[in-house]
């Protein structure tokens, strides 16, 4: 970068939201040229402004950047100490700002070789199912037919989680390159992004990426189409996004046939998340086997961790597997926003478990969490502190499911409505041997009787919030 | 009073696209705010649809909403990295102070209030929307202000 004044300003929701829209216009007014780029994903800093290589953050004034001054972009150690292989890119550039030569390079590869990179890195589903990714690859180059997908999963619903929106907001080019190579290696010839309504900014900039990558000549064989949902949770469960981008009502199907067998119009269909799809640049940058060497066991590369809730220093951290929950919410996170103690740690959504202080030492990882009957989900940690209610959580993981589900399968149409009901009799007052027994049995029957996973990990926030096994 | 055909201009720029009765539907709700029931009969039409399979989706998807909102219209966030910041109490100031429960609109038309499932702001909650801004670290002052 030269001399000149060059700014970096983000243009993402967060930091709109907390002014960067107007920190931009007063650079430009005092003729300074500003550059929109993504977000570093460190919430608590934006607006973040970068004036010739130093960072500043949060931005409220101008003509007071020294009170803020953080350093060096390069030495910000909440940057320096990431492994940034999904995000390396984002927030350094204006997100259109692309050069398709590494992808060019790499499409001319034998789709045999991809795939094969992909299980030597160990990849597993980013988007809460931790499902080998390669199984997936493989089982979609193996099926004959004359129409295969790739459908991306950005119904990024999950609160505590936005890993999705930033890189979509801020290196859509990212998810481009993965969707491409994902395409090219299993024989697909068309790609859809299913993206939820509420991120407007992420479908504004996706956009104009695909302008630009037909410009670019990138959608000659492949083509992108994206999808903006209409308001439904349970439209981020893999068949039920498939009926939603065929038209239908989000009601979920049964499985077996999976989708990479018979998905979208009942042809092989990839479905992946966002930041697994956003993952396999890197592991064919670095090579698989490479890429497996971070992380720790069967939890290999990089994870996007979210995190939200009462947090201190709140946002994005990409990082190998292996870090512990104290690690990333003491040290990297500061502890609760509002200073007392922690109470409890929602991981992974809605549907993840609530976990407290004895349990922070577990490592983040598929195998340690699957341990504590909790899952890592797609990576974001709500932090409550000591006032929150735990049979209030318990209700409202009923009442969520009772509001989001699809309605198509009994135990969780049914099983959430009346387990609502029985929290709230013990709000009331009641709080009885008898309700917590009803509970355990609904529980029961909505975890080994629901068709997909909404009905069926309910029971893990409400009985992990309940203390019951 | 809507213009039956530029209903139908809406739903037929979307044939051809994935999952295009639900687009049709959604930017049928961004132009003329809400969906009419003669709509829902255009949609069917156009898509070679029946009338209960549109109101089938109409029903399934929370923004293909039915009823106008209001002239001013607050989405609070109701989930969990919001709920842990306040956004419960947030929730029940604004409805107090309006007179009006989530999912409401006010008799006049004048405002309504509604819950969201996260807008992906969880670090920087309560988060909530007024019109089409989005506001973080929301407060009841931003809200009614």
């Amino acid at each position: 970068m030269s001399l000149a004044l060059v700014s970096l300003v983000p243009y993402e929701t967060l930091a709109n939201a907390l002014g960067a829209n107007e920190l931009a216009q007063a650079l430009q007014a005092r003729g300074v040229d500003v550059v929109r780029t993504g977000s570093f994903g460190l919430s608590w800093l934006e607006p973040m402004l970068v004036l010739d290589g130093i960072a500043y953050g949060p931005v409220a004034d101008l003509d007071d950047l020294e009170s803020v001054r953080l350093g060096p972009l390069d030495e910000l150690s909440a940057l320096a100490s990431q492994r940034r292989l999904v995000f390396d890119r984002c927030g350094r550039r204006h997100p259109l700002d692309y050069d398709p030569e590494w992808i060019l390079q790499q499409l001319r590869r034998e789709p045999r070789e991809i795939i094969e990179e992909v299980k030597k890195s160990g990849l597993r589903g980013r988007g809460g199912a931790g499902f080998p990714a390669h199984i997936k690859w493989q089982t979609v180059f193996d099926t004959p037919s004359a129409q295969k997908y790739i459908v991306v999963n950005a119904d990024e619903g999950d609160s505590g989680t936005f890993a999705d929106r930033l890189i979509m907001e801020g290196d859509p080019f990212r998810l481009i390159e993965g969707m491409l190579l994902s395409g090219h290696a299993t024989g697909a010839t068309k790609g859809v992004v299913y993206l939820r309504s509420e991120y407007p900014v992420a479908a504004e900039v996706f956009e104009r990426a695909l302008v630009k990558a037909r410009e670019l000549g990138l959608l000659h064989d492949f083509d992108i189409e994206l999808f903006v949902g209409a308001g439904a949770y349970i439209c981020g469960e893999e068949t039920s996004l498939l009926e939603s981008l065929e038209g239908k009502r989000g009601e979920v199907r049964a499985k077996p046939p999976v989708p990479a067998v018979a998905g979208l119009f009942g042809c092989p269909t990839l479905v992946h998340n966002v930041i697994t799809l956003c993952s396999v640049p890197a592991i064919l940058d670095l090579g698989g086997t490479a890429y497996a060497q971070l992380g720790v066991g069967k939890s290999t590369g990089t994870m996007c961790f979210q995190l939200a809730g009462n947090i201190a220093r709140g946002g994005l951290i990409e990082l190998p597997f292996g870090l512990s929950m104290r690690e990333l919410i003491e040290d990297w996170g500061g502890g609760t926003r509002s200073g007392r103690p922690l109470g409890a740690v929602q991981v992974g959504g809605p549907l993840g478990a609530y976990l407290f202080e004895h349990q922070l030492d577990t490592p983040l990882t598929y195998e340690d969490m699957a341990k504590l009957g909790a899952g890592i989900g797609h990576g974001g940690l709500v932090v409550f502190d000591d006032s929150v209610d735990l049979i209030e959580q318990a209700h409202y993981a009923f009442a969520f499911c009772a509001h989001e589900s699809c309605g198509k399968c009994t135990p969780c149409r049914i099983g959430a409505v009346r387990g609502k009901e029985a929290v709230e009799s013990m709000m009331t007052g009641e709080y009885t041997q008898e309700h917590l027994e009803v509970i355990a049995d609904l529980c029961d029957v909505m975890e080994h009787a629901s068709l997909c996973q909404m009905g069926g990990m309910t029971p893990i926030p409400v009985r992990s919030a309940l203390g019951l096994k | 009073m809507r213009d039956i055909d530029s209903i139908r201009q809406i739903a037929a720029s979307c044939v051809g696209m994935v999952g295009a009765p639900i687009t049709a539907l959604r930017k049928i709700v961004q132009e003329h705010r809400y969906i009419e029931n003669a709509d829902i009969r255009v949609v069917a039409d156009v898509f070679n649809l029946s009338l209960a399979d549109v109101r089938g989706i109409v029903s399934f998807y929370s923004d293909l909403r039915t009823t106008p909102r209001g002239r001013k219209h607050i989405r609070i966030c109701q989930a969990e990295a919001c709920q842990s910041v306040g956004a419960r109490k947030l929730t029940s100031e604004v409805s107090e102070a309006l007179g009006i429960e989530l999912g409401e609109t006010h008799g006049d038309g004048n405002v309504s209030l509604e819950a969201v499932y996260c807008l992906g702001l969880c670090a920087s909650g309560p988060s909530a929307t007024l019109n089409d801004r989005i506001l973080v670290h929301a407060s009841k002052e931003d809200l009614l202000a």
